[in-house]
């Protein structure tokens, strides 16, 4: 067991593209790191990198207390799970197994005992006679998770293992993977470009673009305190409405469109550095479910739109709606979820299941100021104290 | 849509059954009727109306052919010249389909074009320039005088089917294999050979059967009767005034045996050569 240290980690390929700029990223011995980000973002290239299947062009990478950056995948004591599994087709299960332990010329009777065992915790027992082509997607994903912990590798490097699973098997796995990762306690890094993913599974999330790590927090910070607009963005589902908004006299109020919406002071404290934005363009990201339906009469800070579309999903109801006012796009950050989201409207609300609301009405959120974002539109970077 | 139940003899009597019927026949009764024949009296051979099936059943056709003609020496020369070309084809070609599949590689795309073109040049007008070669070399009436020659004519398109084979094998494969602590000739020996088996098996007959029915490098360059091949070894059966059908037939019987049974052994994987190795190439 050990862990994994990334210090200014780049990756340039031969055709000048830089797929990895300056990362720099610390794996806990026994945590679960998820890099998550968009198709081409560099997550693969930073896994492949800590695998050995890619040269470092500059930077330094240790595992444990050794550098790495030279040393081939072999002696690295690392162990991959690939999304197409790449099993071996012509082994049985058991070999396919059994064929690290075999390589490190293990004695037979030690490499049974092995292989049974890993068998049993991933409930392969009996299907070790089979071949690959025999199984399941996801008794394949098991074999592939077996082939990798029966070494007791270091470090676990996860490349999108759970893609080529239909939904509901990849919910199951998801738990299954967490709770095999948890059991034998090895750092491990998961890429994934799925955020739904990243944020259940994952100790920590590094949220890449373009080569560039954005943030790594736990999910819980990053849902609640995104460092910019493009994390804010690509971290939740249905994704955070970013506006293009102004900020009032004293930083009192946010002009969202046409409409105000007041700041309480418990925003302005927080969010200090809004004052020095008075009077500019700032950008306001503000979650579905910090915008309830308004109660008839109740006070506050509210936000009205035109209603487009509702969707029941039984314990809630997402609402679509357009407001007079410019969304912001974080480039790349749109999963499927959000990108429905800016078709079908301008924005989108988690309510009440018992709301009366239908499409082409008008609807009064109360605007719930204490989840409230505020980036700065040059750069995108969050605005806080 | 409506759904019209097939029951009776219209299962069995289908346009692709007819379809399949009449290539089997096409294909199959000129088969029988070497087969047949072979088991024929020299006179039985040219009765009319035609003997169907061999009256009296004989084998002294295949007698006469071990016997009375070198058979048994045509066909120890033609296992010999065809098990060693097929196997330095296999080696060399795996070899090369690997490198040209899955390594990276500048001209990777000339040499595939070369290659290409050296499989359809035509043998006759290199068997005169070869001779002489063989000739310096003082290699007529040689194994190798054959066996070189077709290793080389039968290199190339083997090359093309395991390269192609090779790139339909995913690099994961590989990349597990080296963090798994193979080597690349145990990574290959273990892990991309035996996936390639089809394409292997699929290019072992294609070369088998070209070398075990060549002629015409057989006939010009091997001249001693120690040497002769089985096409080139049955062509001179008989003498000006006779030529002995029966026993060619029964010679020929035997001859495509060893074909039949490399076939009949990998049908499975060849089939599964063709097909992977074209789409997935």
């Amino acid at each position: 067991m050990a862990t994994v240290s990334m210090d200014n980690v780049n990756k340039v390929y031969d055709n000048g593209f830089h797929a990895v700029h300056d990362l720099s990223l610390d794996v806990a011995d026994g945590e679960f790191m998820v890099l998550v980000g968009p198709s081409g973002c560099g997550k693969t290239t930073a896994l492949r990198m800590v695998a050995g299947l890619e040269d470092i062009s500059s930077g330094t990478l240790r595992i444990g207390d050794r550098e790495v950056n030279n040393l081939s995948p072999k002696e690295r004591d690392i162990a991959m799970v690939f999304q197409n599994y790449a099993l071996y087709p012509h082994m049985t299960v058991a070999e396919n197994i059994g064929f690290a332990l075999k390589l490190r010329k293990l004695p037979k009777d030690k490499l049974d005992a092995q292989v049974k065992e890993t068998a049993e915790i991933l409930g392969l027992t009996e299907w070790l006679d089979r071949k690959p082509g025999q199984l399941s997607g996801g008794q394949r994903q098991r074999v592939a998770m077996g082939r990798a912990i029966v070494r007791e590798p270091s470090v676990f490097l996860m490349d999108e293992p759970l893609s080529n699973l239909d939904a509901k098997l990849r919910v199951q796995m998801r738990a299954e993977v967490s709770r095999i990762q948890r059991r034998i306690g090895v750092a491990t890094i998961y890429v994934t470009h799925d955020q739904i993913e990243a944020m259940t599974m994952g100790d920590r999330v590094a949220v890449l673009r373009a080569g560039v790590l954005q943030q790594c927090a736990t999910p819980q910070v990053l849902y609640d305190r995104p460092d910019n607009v493009f994390v804010a963005a690509f971290i939740g589902s249905p994704a955070m409405n970013l506006y293009e908004a102004s900020v009032g006299e004293g930083a009192r109020s946010v002009r969202i469109g046409s409409q105000e919406v007041a700041l309480p002071d418990s925003v302005t404290v927080a969010h200090s550095r809004l004052a020095s934005f008075a009077g500019k363009p700032v950008i306001v990201g503000l979650r579905p479910e910090h915008l309830p339906a308004a109660a008839s009469g109740a006070a506050g800070p509210e936000l009205t739109g035109d209603v487009d579309l509702v969707e029941a999903l039984g314990s809630e109801l997402v609402v679509h709606f357009t407001i007079d006012a410019k969304r912001v796009q974080a480039e790349g950050a749109h999963s499927a979820d959000a990108e429905a989201a800016t078709i079908s409207g301008e924005g989108v609300a988690r309510v009440d299941p018992k709301t009366p609301v239908k499409a082409g009405d008008r609807i009064t959120f109360a605007v719930d100021t204490a989840g409230m974002q505020f980036f700065d539109p040059d750069g995108g970077a969050a605005i806080w104290t | 849509m409506r759904n019209r139940k097939r029951t009776g003899w219209h299962r069995i009597i289908n346009g692709v059954n007819i379809a399949a019927f009449l290539v089997v026949l096409f294909i199959g009764l000129p088969l029988y009727w070497l087969i047949a024949s072979s088991f024929k009296t020299p006179l039985g051979i040219g009765v009319d109306p035609p003997q169907y099936f061999p009256d009296p059943l004989s084998i002294a056709n295949y007698k006469s052919a071990f016997v009375q003609y070198d058979f048994g020496i045509y066909f120890r020369n033609s296992l010999i010249v065809t098990l060693i070309a097929t196997a330095l084809v296999l080696i060399m070609g795996t070899l090369a389909g690997y490198a040209l599949g899955r390594l990276p590689m500048r001209g990777k795309f000339t040499m595939l074009v070369v290659f290409l073109m050296i499989s359809v040049f035509p043998e006759i007008a290199l068997i005169a320039p070869l001779y002489v070669v063989l000739y310096h070399l003082h290699w007529t009436n040689s194994y190798q005088a054959l066996i070189i020659p077709y290793a080389a004519f039968n290199l190339p398109f083997a090359i093309w089917i395991l390269r192609n084979y090779m790139l339909g094998i995913p690099k994961e494969m590989e990349e597990t294999g080296r963090i798994d602590g193979a080597g690349p000739l145990r990574t290959l020996w273990s892990i991309i050979l035996p996936q390639a088996l089809p394409g292997i098996f699929t290019a072992s007959i294609f070369c088998f059967t070209a070398c075990w029915t060549e002629f015409l490098m057989a006939l010009s360059f091997n001249i001693s009767n120690n040497y002769r091949t089985i096409p080139v070894g049955v062509s001179q059966f008989g003498t000006i005034d006779v030529t002995p059908y029966a026993t060619i037939f029964a010679a020929s019987v035997v001859a495509t045996v060893p074909i039949g049974i490399l076939v009949f052994i990998f049908r499975k994987f060849v089939i599964s050569g063709l097909t992977s190795g074209a789409v997935k190439g």
